[in-house]
């Protein structure tokens, strides 16, 4: 019962946590059409500042929260301007992947040349550092913590897309990119609004998640494929398909490394080829 | 006549919305049929659905005696039925030569050859080089298709509708694009199809649908409307009202 | 531009078998210039060879059939294996290791077919890096086949045809890997050609066209792999051979990416390029991999953008397109 419980929360964490990170991408993908290898680059970014931020600077945790938003959001923009927008759409997918894996590379190597080979630690306030007491039994708070940040992240992006005037321009760009040329929406804008919402909720996830995926150079290549995975199963722009796809995932990463470690890994990828294979659309998504 | 194909009560739905409703005609030996109708009538959802494309929602194909309704798209075409696009979609990065080759080697079964040079098979190449010729454009050959002029491409794409020696072909608007000094070789190429094969020709241009067909369908809305000769198709009142008033518009507008 | 000829033009006068002919000669002379190149550095060149068959097979099914994949050292690692576990075994003779190589190439690309040519776009590359993935993870574990983290040792082939023994300078690896490669490229030459080759380039171009011709396309891409398979699986056993060590990054993710920016440094879709692309990319990793491993990757990246922005076609294209672009002005003035 222990472990069960055990289990349930640290799946509900980690499954959160991919989904916070995820989600960019899979919006991303929904709408632009981009296979981006390199979003775990920006979940990196994210951490690496809020890292330097609480340890350099001694600001709060929610200071280092917003700086490593924003400054991840900055750092991005050229890279979209510069290299994004050649593949928006209309690329095929080689073009897609050999860029974007040739950012992901670029910013492992840069990282690692001027923050060195370790992981960095991202220092938790007291108020999230403890055990709390959920009634019957003791959890993490941080784990809970992860959990509200990845609900609270479902209903804002459910709200910022079902209910307001940026929503609906992003979902016609989404259902007919040409008629939304014709209509004057400007898909340019929308791209880049969309591609700095992705990579700020990469960053986000990269520094809450920080915990339980420790920031270090190579991040952006281990969970490369986790993310994908994500949005694979979840399908491409669709938000309540991620939120299950991240659940699931990080149920059955979890409950691998509990009750089989040494075949973690080979049970998570077999179940990823098994739904892919059998759902290629996501199991709740629509064509990608 | 051998009948050919014969399309029974064909409906196509997506969602609540009927695209193609209760759609019956069928297609003989040595028929040529032009399918018209108002943009949004269903003619190209109605093509994919007798390609293979899409499925039915309800109805049945019979393509000579057997039926086709849940075949894939390449079983129809080894069987005879083949099409031509709307939009011209050809292999862009192999030659005009390699295009044709291609069609013509899948028809005869050997593109499972690992060890002799394609386009060059004895018998292969005398095919290829006549259909082009045949379509004048023998001399475009060896140019990759992506550099060809659209009203070339077009003429390629109905080279390699021959060349799969079809009992059916579906031709989608064969003229559209074609610069007006080219449609006259787009016409001779209708003259010299097989006598003996079906041809159902969706098409806009009406000079072409007159000089073509012997037989018109009129689809609109969704459901056939009128099926006659060319002469009969402008005095019914059914198709004036829902078709040629829309179609001095098409036709401005495209 | 010959030698760029992939389309199959028809030759006015030309010998039969010319152009496999020129293609297998070019390729043993280059051999010949590496050997004297890089004299003290065989085992260097050895490696290239293999990893040269790697990045052509990986051309057969990304440049032929536009499949991207990022899980095709998984058909390279296993063949390694296998072939280094028959040799363990007791089947010492190489050319006999070749061919467990083989067997186990088309087994492997023949399950990877299955998997990753039954989508397009993101659930096939997913299904490529997973079914990768997979397989790494199973070669960390499996450590009594596999000889885990500390890798597979103890691979000692008998003299090849019981003449030419393996030397400490690598000269017999590298002349008896370099003749695989010849027989190869002029194989795959003769083979991209044909009417099968052709058909592949066509699904790559449209695959609803291609089915709107009457061809079957997931069945094709299959065979396909298995072809692709045969050639990774020839590499995967010649590294067993000739370094007498299989280690995990035989089948890594980092493998597989790296044949892909080898592939797509010299152009996909033309056996040339691939060759070429791997010979650069080898030799500039050789020259820069004695610095830090870090700065490598950094290089690396900067490359596949480089790539991609100003060479897209690859620099085999782009060299002959400045060739004729300068021969042609020549001509003019």
């Amino acid at each position: 019962m222990r472990t069960i419980l055990s289990i349930g929360v640290d799946a509900a964490a980690y499954g959160m946590v991919l989904f916070i990170i995820s989600i960019g991408l899979s919006i991303m993908m929904g709408l632009m059409r981009v296979v981006n290898l390199a979003h775990g680059a920006f979940a990196m970014i994210g951490g690496y500042i809020a890292s330097y931020v609480l340890q350099d600077y001694g600001l709060g945790y929610g200071v280092a929260i917003a700086v490593a938003v924003a400054g991840t959001i900055v750092l991005a923009y050229p890279l979209d301007l510069l290299l994004y927008r050649r593949i928006y759409r209309n690329s095929d997918e080689l073009t897609q992947v050999l860029l974007t894996i040739g950012i992901t590379f670029l910013i492992i190597g840069v990282a690692n040349y001027l923050l060195g080979p370790t992981s960095k630690t991202i220092p938790l306030p007291p108020s999230l550092s403890g055990p709390t007491d959920i009634g019957f039994r003791m959890v993490p708070t941080h784990r809970i913590f992860v959990i509200i940040c990845g609900v609270v992240t479902a209903l804002a992006l459910w709200f910022l897309i079902e209910k307001t005037e940026f929503g609906i321009r992003l979902r016609a760009a989404v259902d007919h990119n040409q008629m939304a040329d014709a209509l004057g929406i400007r898909t340019e804008i929308i791209y880049s609004a969309t591609f700095a919402l992705a990579v700020g909720l990469g960053a986000f996830g990269g520094v809450v998640g920080a915990e339980i995926l420790p920031i270090e150079p190579f991040y952006a290549l281990r969970y490369m494929v986790t993310f994908l995975v994500v949005v694979s199963v979840g399908g491409a722009g669709s938000i309540g398909g991620a939120l299950a796809a991240s659940l699931l995932l990080g149920l059955a990463d979890t409950t691998g490394k509990y009750l089989a470690p040494e075949f973690g890994e080979f049970f998570f990828y077999l179940a990823v080829i098994l739904i892919v294979f059998l759902f290629p659309r996501g199991l709740f998504g629509r064509a990608y | 006549m051998t009948l050919l194909l014969d399309v029974q009560a064909v409906s196509k739905s997506f969602g609540g919305l009927h695209v193609n409703e209760n759609v019956s005609f069928s297609l003989s030996a040595g028929d040529r049929v032009a399918l018209i109708g108002p943009n949004g009538a269903g003619k190209t959802t109605l093509v994919n659905v007798l390609t293979g494309d899409l499925p039915p929602t309800s109805g049945r194909l019979i393509f000579c005696g057997e039926d086709i309704t849940k075949l894939s798209i390449e079983n129809r075409v080894q069987r005879g039925l083949a099409r031509t696009f709307q939009i011209t979609r050809l292999f862009k990065t192999l030659t005009a030569a390699e295009n044709v080759a291609l069609a013509v080697m899948q028809r005869r079964r050997i593109t499972s050859r690992f060890f002799s040079p394609a386009t060059d098979l004895p018998g292969v190449r005398e095919e290829w080089q006549e259909l082009l010729s045949i379509l004048g454009v023998s001399h475009l050959a060896h140019r990759p298709v992506a550099s060809l002029a659209y009203g070339q491409q077009r003429l390629l794409e109905m080279a390699i509708g021959l060349a799969l020696h079809p009992k059916v072909l579906l031709l989608d608007e064969p003229g559209a694009g074609v610069p007006h000094d080219e449609a006259p070789k787009i016409l001779e190429a209708l003259d010299r199809l097989p006598k003996d094969i079906a041809v159902l020709m969706i098409e806009h241009d009406m000079d072409l649908v007159f000089k073509f067909a012997k037989r018109v369908l009129v689809l609109a809305g969704g459901r056939l409307i009128f099926e006659g000769t060319p002469e009969s198709v402008t005095a019914d009142h059914e198709v004036r009202r829902a078709y040629l008033g829309s179609y001095a518009d098409a036709s401005r507008g495209s | 531009m010959s030698m760029l000829q992939t389309s199959a033009t028809p030759r006015s006068a030309g010998l039969p078998l010319q152009r496999e002919l020129v293609g297998g000669l070019t390729v043993a002379v280059l051999g010949v210039v590496g050997y004297f190149l890089f004299p003290d550095d065989l085992a260097f060149l050895t490696r290239l060879v293999a990893l040269a068959l790697l990045v052509l097979s990986l051309d057969l099914v990304t440049g032929y059939c536009g499949i991207a994949t990022l899980g095709h050292a998984a058909i390279f690692g296993v063949a390694a294996y296998a072939a280094g576990n028959a040799c363990i075994a007791g089947m010492k003779d190489p050319i006999a290791l070749l061919g467990v190589g083989i067997v186990a190439g088309v087994a492997m690309g023949l399950v990877s077919g299955v998997l990753i040519a039954r989508f397009r776009q993101l659930p096939q590359l997913v299904l490529s890096i997973a079914f990768g993935q997979l397989i790494a993870a199973l070669a960390n574990k499996l450590s009594s086949v596999t000889g885990g983290s500390d890798g597979l040792a103890g691979i000692e082939p008998a003299p090849v045809l019981g003449i030419f023994g393996f030397d400490l300078y690598s000269r017999t690896a590298f002349v008896f890997s370099l003749t695989v490669l010849v027989i190869v490229f002029m194989v795959l030459l003769r083979f991209v050609n044909s009417p099968f080759g052709l058909l592949c380039r066509g699904i790559r171009d449209d695959d609803l066209r291609a089915r709107m011709i009457g061809a079957s396309v997931y069945p094709r891409l299959i065979v396909m792999y298995c072809v692709s398979g045969a050639v990774a699986g020839l590499g995967g056993a010649l590294m067993a051979i000739t370094t007498g060590v299989v280690g995990l990054d035989s089948v890594g993710f980092e493998r597989s990416a790296e044949a892909l920016v080898m592939l797509v440094l010299g152009g996909t879709g033309n056996l040339w390029g691939g060759l070429v692309g791997t010979i650069i990319f080898q030799i500039f990793a050789h020259v820069v991999s004695a610095t830090n491993p870090f700065h490598w990757i950094m290089l690396v990246g900067l490359l596949l953008i480089l790539i991609v922005v100003f060479a897209p076609r690859g620099i085999v294209y782009s060299a002959v397109t400045l060739f004729n672009r300068m021969f042609r002005r020549e001509v003019a003035s």
